[in-house]
């Protein structure tokens, strides 16, 4: 099987994806010719020209906006948001239109957009090229949200972001785009939304993560694996729709559960697996739900000591671990 | 055109009736409007072009395909309200048949979607138009600085039509513009910007199939200003009185375009007394027929309120039933 970069995986399926439906179009700051900042888009322009491969203003409520009424009137768009810190100007059309559509005009009209945006610290990008964003949108009835964590899942699951007949948020650690290599078979696979993955098998605890943690979290288990702690990873994937089944199911077999975002502690993600976990498998649990999350900081900082303080890591997930196999 | 101005004034004074009546709970008004509205939505190809219209946009809606049984129920918020079934706010109104696209409470966010209407015309080849309405209040939003910028560089086949009143709420426009005329930013868009009188039925027609005739000619978009009157309040929770003088108001009886176009059309010998009196009885009688099919229609099912989150069936996540149930013994 090809091996390929988490971000060769994503432009692959771009080109798939464009070559089989002419109703896809490619738009966003500078996804023309140069290709995107960081590439994704690299050669769209030269195979599909200026009419599926647009080069927007520096307008990212009119990216979201326009891709909502192109989506309306017989197009796929595929929009890109430079940097997930850049969304913001977006968030009206995001989520008073595009997820409510659908809802407030009783399935008259649907939105079947994908927006991707890359996510995530821990590449000195500072306070606005480094946030998570995924917990605003995840919020939201109407809207889907991805985080893929390996180029196998960033092609099945875009894929069917893409196909899906509603606004998904496709979310993409920027500090994985080269940083991760694995399998990517040329064969039509999708994943449908809303299915996590066991990433590692595992007794103990249960480790519930997503995107760059998902790998941090696989790293962790590893460096406490000699101590004789048995971890089972879920990489969570789908943030919305949430395969609960997945988490419940292993959270009953390992009665321990720890979950690591690297977005802000207070009311990320992962409070809501905590909260799901904390509901629903009660009877379980021989252990507080723990978090392992970025501090309560408005921004990652630039410095790189102070960078190191801010991002989660394989340490500091394997130091939660140890706490919680020994309460 | 005069029969779906005035059918248009009817049902917005029945909406008010039945407002001050305690039967429905809100309204927000076109009257003043209609003129500009019915002309401007006459240019466009019913069932091809497409309409983002906003709030008081009732003369363009019915312009454009819908019956005043369509709004009434919206009105009533019942079941077979096509624009929601009963979930969105009086005002709120939309049909993907009709090219009419749904509308939110935040203003002018809609324009950006007929300019991606637009562009999805353009890329596809398809012949369409898609206009978007909204009040001068509403043109001060950035999105719409955003969307004119980007059908400008485009030549998307697009038009704006800024329905003026002279007021956003309570707010006049000389606080809301530091010039005359909204139109005139449309230099700044490399698009035409025109400005003309809304209470001119014919002219408005005039001006909006110029539009029409350039956007589909494939030379872009236009910008049109039309200048109206508010004859009520923003809507039934606003008391214009707090805000405008008594003479300002009786002023703007005078410039009311529905009076204006029916005497025009007698001037012109075309509304006799006998085709006014039929017209009349008409929409008396479509607007009697609205307001009782409303009111006898089903409510909708709470049953109904969890579907069309998404397209496919939607359970939601929602929580375990009570008790601390054990996992296995309810669904997930």
């Amino acid at each position: 099987m090809p091996i390929k970069t988490y971000i060769e995986a994503i432009r692959d399926t771009l080109f798939d994806e464009m070559r089989r439906d002419e109703a896809i179009i490619v738009l966003g700051e500078d996804v023309g010719k140069k290709g995107g900042v960081f590439l994704a888009t690299d050669g769209l322009w030269a195979e599909f020209g200026d009419d599926r491969v647009i080069d927007t203003p520096l307008t990212e409520s009119m990216i979201v906006g326009a891709s909502i009424g192109a989506a309306m009137n017989g197009l796929r768009p595929v929009a890109e948001i430079q940097f997930a810190d850049f969304i913001a100007p977006a968030f009206n059309q995001l989520v008073n239109e595009a997820a409510r559509m659908r809802y407030r005009s009783n399935n008259g009209f649907g939105v079947p957009m994908t927006v991707r945006a890359p996510y995530g610290g821990g590449v000195h990008g500072a306070l606005y090229h480094s946030q998570s964003v995924e917990a605003f949108f995840a919020h939201v009835p109407g809207l889907k949200v991805v985080i893929p964590s390996t180029p196998y899942d960033a092609k099945g699951l875009l894929r069917t972001s893409i196909r899906d007949e509603d606004p998904v948020l496709f979310f993409e650690h920027k500090k994985m785009y080269r940083s991760v290599r694995g399998d990517v078979p040329d064969t039509d696979y999708t994943i449908p939304l809303g299915q996590a993955a066991i990433t590692r098998p595992g007794t103990q605890i249960t480790l519930i993560a997503y995107g760059l943690m998902a790998h941090y979290g696989l790293e962790a288990a590893e460096l406490v694996a000699d101590e004789g702690i048995d971890v089972e990873v879920v990489d969570v994937r789908s943030l919305r729709p949430l395969d609960k089944a997945t988490i419940l199911s292993s959270v009953e077999k390992t009665g321990k559960a720890i979950v690591v975002y690297e977005d802000n502690r207070f009311l990320g993600y992962g409070a809501e697996i905590c909260a799901i976990i904390a509901e629903e498998a009660f009877d379980f649990l021989d252990g507080p739900v723990t978090r392992i999350a970025g501090p309560d900081v408005p921004g990652v900082p630039y410095n790189h000591i102070l960078e190191d303080w801010f991002m989660v890591n394989p340490e500091k997930i394997a130091d939660g671990i140890r706490k919680l196999a020994a309460y | 055109m005069y029969r779906t101005i005035l059918l248009a004034r009817q049902v917005d004074e029945r909406m008010w009736i039945l407002n001050r009546a305690g039967r429905i709970p809100f309204v927000i008004s076109g009257q003043g409007h209609e003129g500009a509205q019915v002309a401007i939505a006459w240019a466009l190809e019913k069932g091809k072009d497409w309409i983002a219209p906003f709030y008081r946009s009732v003369g363009t809606l019915l312009a454009f395909g819908m019956g005043a049984r369509d709004l009434m129920t919206a009105q009533f918020a019942k079941a077979i309200d096509v624009s929601s079934g009963g979930r969105q706010m009086p005002g709120h109104y939309g049909s993907q048949p009709k090219h009419l696209v749904s509308l939110s409470s935040p203003v002018a966010t809609q324009m950006l979607h007929a300019v991606g209407i637009a562009l999805a015309a353009k890329i596809r080849k398809t012949g369409e138009v898609a206009m978007s309405s909204m009040g001068e209040g509403s043109a001060n939003q950035g999105d719409v600085h955003e969307g004119l910028n980007f059908a400008g560089v485009h030549k998307l086949p697009f038009i704006l039509v800024v329905e003026n009143n002279g007021y956003a709420i309570s707010v006049p426009v000389s606080k809301q513009l530091p010039i005359e005329n909204v139109a005139d930013r449309a230099s700044g868009y490399g698009m035409p910007g025109i400005v003309v009188d809304g209470g001119d039925v014919l002219e408005c027609y005039r001006v909006a199939k110029t539009a029409v005739d350039r956007a589909r000619r494939g030379e872009g978009s236009t910008f049109i200003e039309a200048k109206v009157i508010r004859l009520t309040g923003h809507s039934s929770d606003d008391q214009q009185t707090k805000y405008r003088t008594a003479e300002e108001l009786a002023d703007l009886t005078g410039k009311d375009p529905l009076p204006r176009y029916r005497g025009e059309l007698r001037d012109a010998g075309v509304l006799t007394d006998e085709i006014e009196a039929r017209i009349a009885a008409e929409v008396k009688a479509e607007v009697e027929d609205a307001t009782t099919f409303a009111e006898e229609a089903a409510e909708p099912d709470p049953a109904t309120a969890m579907k069309w989150v998404f397209a496919e069936d939607w359970p939601g996540e929602t929580p375990p039933a009570w008790g601390f149930t054990l996992r296995g013994t309810g669904g997930h």
